[in-house]
């Protein structure tokens, strides 16, 4: 196991990191997956809404604005 | 049954896909894309104003067709939903998969952004799976030269086998080309032949161990690899489609679904779960879209995202964000208000000059003055009234409704005020159909279409009422005027605009309220999955907007509103000239509401105008007037002040005033919106509930706020 594996929604803003795992089931994974947020994919975490949830990522050169409850079954791992 | 339907087969199809053909050499082509890639802005250039929108058979999804002519043959060019994949099963995806796969298009034409070229490819790759018949089509390529994203085209057709053209579809550029490539795919002059998906050695396998059997079964009505995968991969309501369309019963086939079986456990003895197959079919896709676009796509500015990031920072900052949103609402609702007033009084002067006419060809037809009374005072003055008040502000709001949504401004509400949905077990992009609403509320429950989760959609609909509607700010900007900003002097336009804004949001809270009160009631559940795209901000065409907002939304708004409008004059009209002992039965209901009335702050007269304004909320106040007045047709005060004189005469205070306000905010949806909401969820239940919600919602508030306020002693 990657002992740096981190739930999306913790990435901070301003950083990368490389898909790892997804823990999402059914339908909210297959969004997921057509996202393009399969294993190895960079996702940078751009910017928070004033209340600090939902996030916008970029993923596969789109802005996609994730929940944290969503956000946080992505496992990545945060490049330095 | 079953035989006749398929050996009449593509007529019978275009049917039920309900395609609009003239004559059998039509040539039918559907229009596939991701939302945002300007697809509409292809559709609307191919086919200019030769187009008409209903819905997808049996399903609230917009299907929007026109027609175009291109070397002396016709063309009809079917729009399908926007979607990102064909996978993931969502109605919008349902119905384009199933056009593209039994529609029988000659062509299939895949819009897709110039300057986010990967991620389209997820689909363009997914519809050659299906048909061989596609022209890729590289839009906003203008986006892409600002951007520095260079796009080699002729190696992007090599590498997917299929013709490509590149076209900025706003200024025009490459629709000739275009319409060329769609004639050459659809005669068969050109014959694609699509690039496929290497899936993993196991799936392959998989797939053939099913491949031939379906072959045999369904011939060369499909492509059988993609759909011995589907299969495998448990696509249930593809197996739907095949009987509804093709009237082949796939499922109730045992020796098909052996295969399958075999097939699955023979990926399970290698270790692929269902879940697994699935991340692999995905990854496939991606991976391929990924070396794609790695061998066509050159960045030659890394950091071309960086105005989008900066203008983000400031639009939705923890400081700024809401402020700003606040102040362009503002903003709008003033310029609506201010550029409303002239044209409105110009427009009722123009249309009252016409009655004058009217009474006066009456007079020469020699009518019996209650056929005069009844047609011109009853149903025309209530028309004019309706069209006078309610065309000027949706001229002017709308059109600024759709510049904030081409610039692409509106997902970023959505984005902004997400969290506050999520707290009422809401979908965010409930913001967004909630902007609608302050245009009219019936469009704003046609846009909960955007909303994916039935619940949240259901939800959406309910709550709509809550933001008052164009037809609505006239009484909250006269009441506010007459009893709440008139102290303020000088300032008083600036008073009413912030007191309806107060009323706004007050609408938004109550909005959040009852919709976190329906998720742990009628409609339980958990928040869906939320994925929201902000797209790139773009310049809005303002020609372009002026024509769409004007001819899709104002005069579609107005048509429903006159039809309705019409019939209740005459209601009106009868209401207050048929007199049972002296008294009208207009004073007669008036006099029977008056005791409950009374308890939420109202009196009789005033809630006779809420039920008799059913028909349309602009004629509220109007036949408020009529009944105070004693007068049998609708007319108008001159002034204000005058207006303020005849309430304060019949018994109101500052308390009447800000119950009706809340009552107009809080109350049953006018005739057009049930309408609409019943069209929409297809269940007179739901209208009910849409009705029932809001109404006793005004009364509850209404009721607490009089009582409060005379038992605190404030009036």
């Amino acid at each position: 196991m990657h002992s740096n594996l981190i739930p999306l929604d913790k990435l901070p803003v301003g950083r990368f990191g490389k898909v790892r795992k997804l823990t999402a089931e059914g339908i909210s994974r297959r969004r997921m997956l057509d996202l393009g947020l399969i294993y190895d994919t960079t996702v940078e975490a751009l910017l928070k809404s004033p209340v600090g949830d939902p996030t916008a990522y970029e993923i596969r050169g789109a802005v996609i604005a994730l929940r944290a409850e969503e956000a946080s079954k992505v496992l990545v791992e945060s490049i330095p | 049954m079953g035989l006749t339907k398929q050996s009449t087969g593509a007529g019978t199809l275009k049917e039920m896909f309900r395609v609009e053909t003239e004559s059998p050499s039509d040539i039918v082509v559907s229009l596939a894309g991701n939302p945002n890639t300007g697809k509409s802005t292809v559709f609307n250039s191919l086919t200019g104003l030769n187009q008409h929108t209903g819905n997808w058979p049996g399903k609230t999804v917009t299907n929007a067709q026109g027609k175009f002519t291109h070397k002396n043959n016709k063309f009809i060019l079917v729009d399908l939903p926007g979607t990102y994949s064909l996978l993931a099963s969502s109605v919008e995806e349902e119905v384009a998969r199933d056009f593209i796969c039994f529609g029988n298009p000659h062509a299939t034409v895949i819009v897709t952004d110039a300057t986010c070229l990967e991620r389209n490819l997820n689909l363009v790759l997914q519809i050659m799976e299906i048909t061989n018949k596609v022209v890729v089509c590289v839009n906003l390529m203008d986006e892409a030269k600002r951007k520095r994203i260079k796009i080699d085209l002729e190696i992007l057709s090599e590498l997917l086998g299929v013709p490509v053209v590149g076209t900025s579809a706003r200024c025009g550029d490459g629709l000739e080309e275009l319409k060329d490539l769609i004639w050459k795919v659809s005669t068969g002059a050109i014959n694609p032949t699509p690039r496929q998906i290497v899936y993993d050695d196991v799936i392959e396998k998989a797939i053939k161990k099913v491949e031939a059997y379906i072959k045999d079964l369904i011939g060369e009505q499909m492509n059988s690899k993609w759909l011995a995968l589907r299969l495998i991969d448990g696509d249930v309501k593809l197996l739907d489609s095949i009987k509804d369309y093709l009237t082949i019963d796939l499922a109730g086939d045992d020796k098909l679904q052996e295969l399958i079986n075999c097939a699955r456990s023979e990926l399970e003895a290698d270790g692929i779960s269902l879940d697994d197959l699935r991340d692999r079919i995905v990854s496939s896709i991606v991976r391929t879209a990924e070396d794609i676009s790695s061998k066509v796509v050159s960045f030659s500015d890394r950091l071309h995202n960086e105005l989008d990031r900066k203008i983000d920072n400031i639009l939705t900052s923890k400081i700024f964000g809401i402020p700003i949103m606040i102040a362009l609402l503002g903003v709008i609702f003033w310029i609506t208000i201010e550029g409303a007033n002239i044209p409105s009084s110009l427009l009722a002067k123009g249309l009252f000059w016409i009655e004058g006419q009217l009474t006066v060809f009456f007079r020469w037809l020699g009518t019996p003055a209650w056929v005069h009374d009844a047609l011109v005072l009853g149903v025309y003055r209530t028309l004019a009234w309706v069209v006078s008040v309610m065309l000027p502000p949706m001229a002017i709001f709308f059109p600024l409704f759709t510049f904030l949504e081409d610039s692409g401004y509106l997902p970023r509400v959505a984005f902004n005020l997400d969290h506050f949905f999520k707290k009422a077990c809401a979908h965010g992009k409930q913001a967004l159909t909630m902007c609608m609403g302050f245009g009219c509320n019936a469009a704003g429950v046609i846009a909960c279409r955007i909303i994916d989760s039935p619940r949240e959609r259901l939800i959406a609909t309910i709550t709509n009422n809550f933001v008052p509607c164009n037809g609505r700010f006239p009484t909250l900007i006269a009441l506010s005027s007459i009893f709440i900003a008139s102290a303020a002097g000088a300032f008083s336009s600036i008073a009413a605009v912030l007191s309806v804004l107060l009323a706004i949001i007050l609408g938004i809270v109550i909005t959040l309220s009852i919709s976190k009160l329906l998720s742990k009631t009628i409609l339980k559940g958990l928040p869906s999955s939320f994925t929201l795209e902000l797209p790139p901000y773009r310049k809005p065409q303002v020609g372009k907007i002026l024509v769409r907002s004007i001819f899709d939304r104002t005069l579609f708004v107005l048509g429903r509103a006159v039809t309705v409008a019409a019939p209740a004059g005459l209601v009106i009209w009868l209401m207050a000239n048929i007199t049972i002992g002296d008294v009208s039965i207009l004073a007669h209901c008036a006099q029977f509401l008056d005791p409950f009335a009374r308890l939420i702050g109202l009196d009789g007269y005033i809630l006779i105008a809420f039920i008799l304004g059913l028909p349309a909320n602009e004629i509220v106040i109007p036949i408020l007037i009529m009944g105070y007045m004693a007068k049998g047709s609708i007319l108008e005060l001159d002034s204000l002040a005058e207006m303020r004189d005849l309430f304060v005469a019949n018994g109101w205070t500052w308390l009447t005033a800000v119950c009706m306000m809340l009552f107009s905010l809080n109350h049953w949806p006018c005739a057009t919106t049930l309408l609409t909401i019943k069209k929409e969820t297809q269940s007179i239940k739901w209208t009910f509930v849409s009705f029932l919600v809001p109404t006793i919602t005004g009364i509850v508030v209404c009721f607490i706020v009089a009582q409060g306020a005379r038992l605190l002693g404030l009036v």
